[in-house]
């Protein structure tokens, strides 16, 4: 998209170049009249594409076998690709431009390309810190080989830190736990907590682990102690056995995000959990919020009943779930804003909602969504924009955002 | 009203658009199979470009007789310009949101003098 034009002058579509800011001129131009510069705004959940610097992550494979073989493998890719993919046509079919205009941007060269772009699109959409992830990685819980797993994790996790992380302070994470492997899990957060920009641990929702595992509870006690945060971010599984049925990418994705962490949620909540780690910080994400409304219900409603099944649990599961933390995106705009606003006191959002963007994946949102809501007042606004994802990660509440001027 | 140059007539060939800058914020011009049409800039979604993304027929589900579905196809007769933030597709026609048949986005008139276009805005 070509802005360099002076206003006035009509302007050409180009689909032979792109530059991130640009991109969203539209969401800078918002945010400018929406005054962001004025709050913190935190993202609690965006992304990169790992696999465009699969060179620089497979060499900090700790196994020179294992590095080896994903060397090899990422010089062609394809059929010979060690980590494999997922299907799933998520630009639908191009008409997301930029996921394939993104390859064209130009960066100068100094900073790694994944810093530039970033900070690009979080000026444009007023966002001062954003939580970074990977985007591949987010299936790599269902490959095949467990090693294979923690081996590209701790890779992934040591590149990010030292290339990423570590030059930028706008950028944070919350690292990959190989969670198919409970004892690297727990050597994941010794080696890696203490690392700059690490501000918790992230476990991709897509496997068949259970939660509640004993195997589990070093960790959680170690992070409880860190004082780090445990997180769950969705995704799907088309081959899962139920999502199996469905036969269009609108169906898996809009089921696959809920389902993974409603399961681990029901099983955090039952097994008592909360009650075992009173003070360990919980984030649900990319699960939009209707779950969370649909499954304190739910769990509600039986445990009255069948409190014998969780007898650890001192209160209902719902004021267990209303003590977590909740990303807002995909947010869910019933037609009728009442139904939203019910969402929100279900959940405590006031307290307990965090913006997130997602960007740059298909469904992102932008600040608006929770800036335009007629239900919230300025300060509640301000705190799920940004002041409850401070608290939660610790960050500065000074703006540092450079919002582009374009109009 | 103004009437704001958007180009040569020769210069917009089919499939062919201008983001011109109106009073209300951008107008996107088309031209499509030979006519002309603007829009509003600014998407109903989320206020993305709307008029800069692709531009794509109707995807249709072909349904037999027998009531079984028989695959999909592109239907060129209705066009769609789709907004590339998110995916929201406009019919080129109307401005009709397909997705939500109640919203259109802001439809401009467009005209021919000489050889130059200009929108009315
Ligand atoms: S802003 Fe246009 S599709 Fe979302």
């Amino acid at each position: 998209m070509n802005t360099h034009v002076p206003p006035g002058e009509p302007r050409e579509v180009r689909f032979d170049e792109y530059h991130s800011s640009d991109a969203l001129r539209n969401a800078a131009i918002a945010a400018r009249k929406r005054n962001y510069q004025d709050f913190l705004i935190v993202d609690v959940d965006a992304h990169h594409y790992e696999s465009e610097s699969y060179g620089e992550v497979f060499s900090y494979i700790e196994s020179p076998v294992i590095r080896r073989q994903a060397l090899e493998s990422a010089k062609r890719g394809g059929r010979s690709s060690m980590l494999g993919g997922s299907v799933g046509y998520q630009d639908i079919g191009g008409r997301i431009t930029r996921h394939w205009l993104r390859g064209k941007e130009k960066v100068e060269s100094g900073k790694h390309r994944d810093i530039t772009t970033t900070l690009r699109w979080m000026d444009a959409m007023g966002v001062d810190y954003t939580c970074l992830f990977p985007t591949p990685m987010l299936f790599l819980g269902t490959h095949p080989q467990v090693e294979i797993e923690v081996a590209m994790s701790r890779a992934y996790n040591r590149w990010l830190c030292e290339r990423i992380l570590a030059h930028e302070p706008r950028i944070v994470s919350m690292l990959y736990l190989p969670f198919n492997d409970p004892d690297a899990t727990y050597q994941m957060v010794k080696d890696f907590g203490d690392k700059k920009g690490v501000v918790g641990f992230m476990v991709t929702a897509p496997r068949y682990k259970p939660v509640h595992d004993n195997a589990y509870m070093k960790t959680y006690r170690l992070l409880e102690e860190m004082g780090k945060p445990i997180s769950f971010h969705a995704a799907y599984n088309w081959s899962d056995q139920s999502l199996s049925l469905t036969n269009r990418f609108i169906a898996v994705h809009a089921l696959g995000f809920m389902w993974f962490n409603m399961v681990h949620m029901t099983n955090w909540v039952v097994n008592g959990l909360p009650e075992r780690f009173p003070k360990l910080k919980v984030m649900w994400i990319e699960s939009g919020l209707t779950w969370a409304y649909a499954l304190m219900q739910r769990l509600d409603h039986s445990y009255k009943m069948r409190t014998s099944d969780c007898p650890s649990l001192k209160r209902k599961p719902s004021e267990y779930m209303r003590e977590m933390f909740y990303s807002s995106q995909p947010m869910e705009m019933p037609d009728d804003p009442s139904i939203l606003e019910a969402t929100f006191k279900m959940i405590k959002a006031d307290t307990q909602l965090v913006w997130s963007s997602d960007y740059p994946h298909w469904d992102f949102d932008l600040p608006g969504v929770i800036h335009d809501l007629p239900f919230l007042n300025e300060q509640t606004k301000r705190a799920i924009l940004g002041g409850n994802a401070a608290r939660f990660f610790g960050l500065d509440t000074k703006p540092v955002k450079n919002i582009p001027i374009y109009e | 009203m103004t009437e704001i140059f958007v180009a040569k007539a020769a210069q917009l060939k089919d499939g062919d658009r201008r983001i011109v800058r109106g009073e209300r914020g951008e107008i996107g011009v088309f031209q499509q199979g030979g006519a002309y049409y603007a829009y509003s800039n600014i998407c109903l979604h989320s206020g993305g470009p709307a008029c800069e993304g692709l531009i794509m027929p109707l995807v249709v589900d072909v349904i037999a007789e027998d009531k079984t579905y028989q695959g999909q196809v592109f239907d060129e007769n209705e066009m769609h310009f789709v907004c590339p933030w998110h995916g929201w597709e406009y019919d080129m026609k109307t401005g009709v949101c397909i997705g939500d048949r109640k919203q259109r986005l802001r439809k401009y008139e467009v005209v021919q003098r000489g050889d130059d276009i200009f929108v009315i805005a």
